[in-house]
């Protein structure tokens, strides 16, 4: 398998090859992560630029660390404290970062299709870190490394995705790695953020708005958090009725699978979509789902510097 | 991998054309006599650490840990180790396949003894060494290959030597040696018809 792409800008564009190379990649780096010395010299002399337009602490130091640990410089730009705020277009940004060299432009953008933008006019390599209800090409990638590693493979597997789909970029770039691997995949949630038009997004996702049903079958459950900030209307009366109705609490909880994994991409909302005994239960993969996402980061950022620059973005 | 027809022709016709330096029994006999090598060199069992450079070092070091066991009558550690982000040439070719390292244990004031295939520029080598000091200091490290087919670019030499072959350029020089049976073997390989293929380093 040789990766010849110079940018990551979505899963739906990557073969499931493609999509098990950076996998198997991954595992390489987390092993990195593991030794005394934390730092391969594999992007040396490299400059990367975090540019947060959208602000993200988690997604933004797990890019930082993993170019970091790679030994690259990095920069961080973030929208509050620029020019954006000063009236300069994302182009123009773009542009002047690329005039300092920059090799590698990691773009968060709350406009769906702002890295896909960027790649199209840019020499430097562009990675997707999360563009508006689009895609979050990195977290896909590490909840099915995730997925992977403890279950030892991802076809076959019954995967339940709860609570904000409609808002989420998570889920779009879950939908597509699953999918893309073999899994089943299960939507559920209420029926104002899970439409029912969802299964006609790939082959083999279902839309339930029946929570029990939804978790009965399930080996994973990727928990969403409501996405507050990107509804535009009330979506749901209340948080204490979301968290009865579509909460996965102690009583359901009882009803799922014993080796069933429990995800959430954070940050979590304890009480409201997960219990918080859950969420610290030794079912609950979340933290590790973080030391996975630094390793996928570094393996996205090694494999998108050696990518050729042949390929045409979009 | 996958090749094309017209790919898998060519090699085939490179296949015919190679030549075995070492047969199955020979390869067998070339692994004995490294090992009785590295003993000598090495009296003392506990503080050795056999590592095999990927891809091509790794099945000979295990090779010549099994032969190593038997020399000593006890198990010599024996490791993995990539070097890719440790290449100078890293930045000239599209991302290459990373593959696992597992050094065994701390490697701190053992005399660790680098393997490798082929021995060739001398560069896999210069790598090897920036890779393996991430991981501690050795008192010594030493490298033993299969093959020296010359040409070196480094001023690295190895202590322990299957065999020299004095080879062109073009040529390539192949070690099976996973298998453990009798399609094991060295070839030498003429590339100039392939000139496609990379050549095996």
């Amino acid at each position: 398998m040789i990766w010849n792409r110079k940018h990551l800008l979505d899963l739906q564009s990557l073969s499931a090859e493609e999509i098990i190379h950076v996998l198997d990649t991954a595992r390489e780096f987390k092993a990195v992560g593991e030794r005394s010395i934390k730092k391969v010299p594999a992007l040396r002399g490299k400059t990367v630029i975090n540019l947060f337009v959208e602000p993200s602490t988690r997604t933004r130091i797990s890019f930082e660390l993993a170019a970091l640990r790679l030994s690259a410089d990095v920069i961080n730009f973030s929208a509050e404290a620029s020019s954006l705020k000063k009236g300069e277009t994302l182009k123009d940004t773009a542009r002047n970062l690329e005039a300092l060299n920059a090799d590698i432009i990691i773009l968060r953008h709350g406009a769906s299709g702002a890295p896909h933008f960027l790649a199209r006019f840019l020499g430097a390599h562009v990675l997707n870190a999360g563009d508006g209800a689009h895609e979050h090409p990195t977290q896909g990638l590490l909840d099915v490394f995730t997925i992977r590693e403890k279950k030892g493979r991802v076809d076959g597997l019954n995967v339940t995705i709860l609570g904000d789909i409609l808002y989420s970029r998570v889920a779009r770039s879950n939908i597509w790695a699953l999918t893309k691997l073999g899994a089943k995949v299960t939507l559920c949630g209420p029926p104002t953020l899970v439409p029912k038009s969802f299964e006609s997004f790939a082959p083999n996702v279902r839309v339930t708005w029946n929570i029990d049903e939804a978790l009965r079958d399930a080996d994973v459950i990727n928990l969403l958090r409501i996405q507050h900030e990107r509804q535009k209307a009330s979506m749901f009366p209340s948080t204490g009725e979301y968290a009865a109705l579509f909460g996965l609490n102690t009583a359901r909880m009882t009803k799922v699978k014993s080796d069933a994994l429990i995800m959430h991409p954070g940050p979590i909302n304890r009480g409201v979509e997960i219990a918080s005994s859950i969420a610290d239960g030794p079912q609950s993969v979340i933290l590790e789902q973080v030391t996975n996402g630094l390793a996928v980061r570094m393996a996205a950022l090694y494999l998108v510097n050696g990518g050729a620059s042949l390929q045409v973005a979009g | 991998m996958v090749f094309s027809n017209e790919q898998r022709r060519r090699a085939d016709t490179v296949r015919t054309m190679s030549s075995l330096l070492l047969d199955s029994a020979a390869l067998q006999r070339t692994f004995a006599r490294m090992a009785h090598e590295i003993a000598e060199a090495n009296p003392d069992v506990g503080s050795l650490v056999l590592v095999g450079i990927q891809r091509g070092g790794v099945p000979v070091a295990r090779r010549l840990a099994f032969e190593l066991g038997q020399v000593f009558g006890r198990p010599v550690p024996c490791g993995t180790l990539d070097v890719t982000f440790y290449r100078d040439d890293l930045n000239q070719r599209t991302a290459p396949t990373v593959n696992p390292t597992e050094i065994p244990g701390d490697i701190q004031g053992k005399t660790v003894v680098l393997v490798d295939d082929v021995f060739f520029t001398g560069r896999t080598i210069r790598a090897a060494m920036d890779a393996l000091h991430e991981f501690g200091r050795p008192s010594r490290v030493q490298l033993a290959v299969v093959i020296d087919r010359g040409h070196r670019q480094l001023p690295i030499r190895p202590d322990v030597v299957g065999k020299e072959v004095a080879t062109l350029l073009s040529q390539s020089v192949q070690v099976r040696c996973s298998q453990g049976g009798v399609d094991d073997g060295v070839f030498l390989r003429d590339t100039a018809t392939l000139s496609s293929a990379p050549s095996v380093s």
